[in-house]
């Protein structure tokens, strides 16, 4: 739920990224951290377990310049990808304005995309929301490694409805595809509220 | 989705003077009204070492873990929550069904004086919150407009040389 705030005339958008554990979530999160002007962004906010897997979420809040005089700012969510954290997940999915589905390239990982992408469509019908009514952008990561599905079969699989999508290799130095992904994500949420669907 | 949740200017300066009075009543240090999504309505007094919008977040989800567990155990709510520290406290409360407030404070004053006079404020941010609730039950809202005036050009060029 985007949220305008006419005193401190704010324009806050929340974004999730979602899917299975070890997808690079966490890492889409941090590369954006680590590649952002200090003055554009706040501090990250990790609530992991001792083995570095997110306990609950991650949080990044950015500044993007004004829209009409209005300051834009996005507040990026990651939920925890192992399956036990369920009751977790669909908290953070309260007052989603976007949504992103990493999914993890990796042939013995399709499985856990799957499962991951089920989850996010349970968890979206618990706050009446659907995947294809939404600003939803898909993330083939993991581009970088070997023994990967190809996009194509991924693409069939994840993004059958033809959402924007993209390759990127978060844990990469480059970074490939975790800004673009961002980029269309707001883009799509900042249109979806210019023209409501419904 | 298009759902929207719009503050306006009187309107925080409302609930900015009720959080206000309970800064001095509750000899408080500071205090935040949030919503339950952890955004930042109304943040006073000693706040210039505190990340507010790190603190909203967490508010937030911790504020919708304790909820949580509240249903688990078939309770309605979990309404209040408290944390103790060496020097800070902090109580956690819910105003209405779509606020949260929160309020710091030290060895000046006192678990009980907090939760008396947040549940004098409470009583007072529910009154604004029904009005501000029949506000919104009104045609067009102002909220609207700001988004119909964005072109595809102002989209295109938020994504700057900070990025």
């Amino acid at each position: 739920m985007s949220f305008i705030n006419y005193s401190s005339r704010e324009i806050i958008l929340k974004i999730v990224y979602y899917g299975p554990g070890l997808c690079g979530k966490t890492t889409n999160i941090k590369f954006i951290y680590g590649s952002t002007n200090p003055d554009a962004r706040g501090k990250l906010i990790s609530l992991e377990t001792k083995a570095e897997r997110t306990l609950f979420f991650d949080f990044l809040p950015l500044s993007l310049p004004p829209i009409r005089g209005f300051k834009t700012r996005l507040h990026l969510y990651t939920v925890p990808g192992q399956l036990f954290y369920s009751a977790s997940r669909r908290l953070i999915m309260k007052g989603a304005d976007g949504v992103v589905f990493v999914a993890d390239s990796q042939r013995e990982r399709f499985e856990a995309n799957q499962i991951s992408m089920d989850d996010l469509k349970e968890n979206l019908a618990a706050y009446g929301y659907e995947i294809s009514k939404l600003p939803f952008v898909v993330q083939y990561n993991k581009r970088d490694l070997p023994n990967i599905n190809s996009v194509e079969e991924l693409r069939a699989e994840f993004n059958p409805g033809g959402a924007p999508d993209f390759e990127a290799a978060a844990g990469h130095p480059d970074g490939a595809g975790v800004f673009d992904t961002l980029k269309s994500v707001v883009k799509m949420i900042l249109q979806d509220l210019k023209n409501p669907q419904s | 989705m298009n759902a929207q949740s719009v503050i306006y200017e009187d309107e925080q300066k409302q609930l900015a003077e009720i959080c206000q009075r309970l800064l001095r009543e509750a000899l408080a240090k500071a205090i935040f009204l949030l919503d339950r999504n952890g955004q930042v309505i109304v943040s006073i007094g000693e706040i210039s070492e505190i990340d507010v919008t790190s603190l909203a977040s967490l508010v937030a989800g911790t504020t919708a873990a304790t909820s949580s567990l509240a249903k688990l155990l078939g309770e309605p709510e979990f309404p209040v929550h408290f944390h103790e520290g060496k020097r800070d406290h902090l109580h956690i409360s819910l105003a209405g069904e779509e606020f949260i407030l929160t309020v710091i404070f030290d060895q000046r004053s006192s678990l009980g004086l907090v939760r008396l006079r947040v549940k004098k404020t409470t009583e007072r941010l529910q009154e604004a919150f029904v009005a501000m609730e029949e506000r919104r039950r009104l045609p067009a809202p102002q909220g609207a407009g700001l988004f119909d005036e964005i072109t595809d050009d102002d989209i295109d060029n938020l994504f700057g040389d900070g990025f």
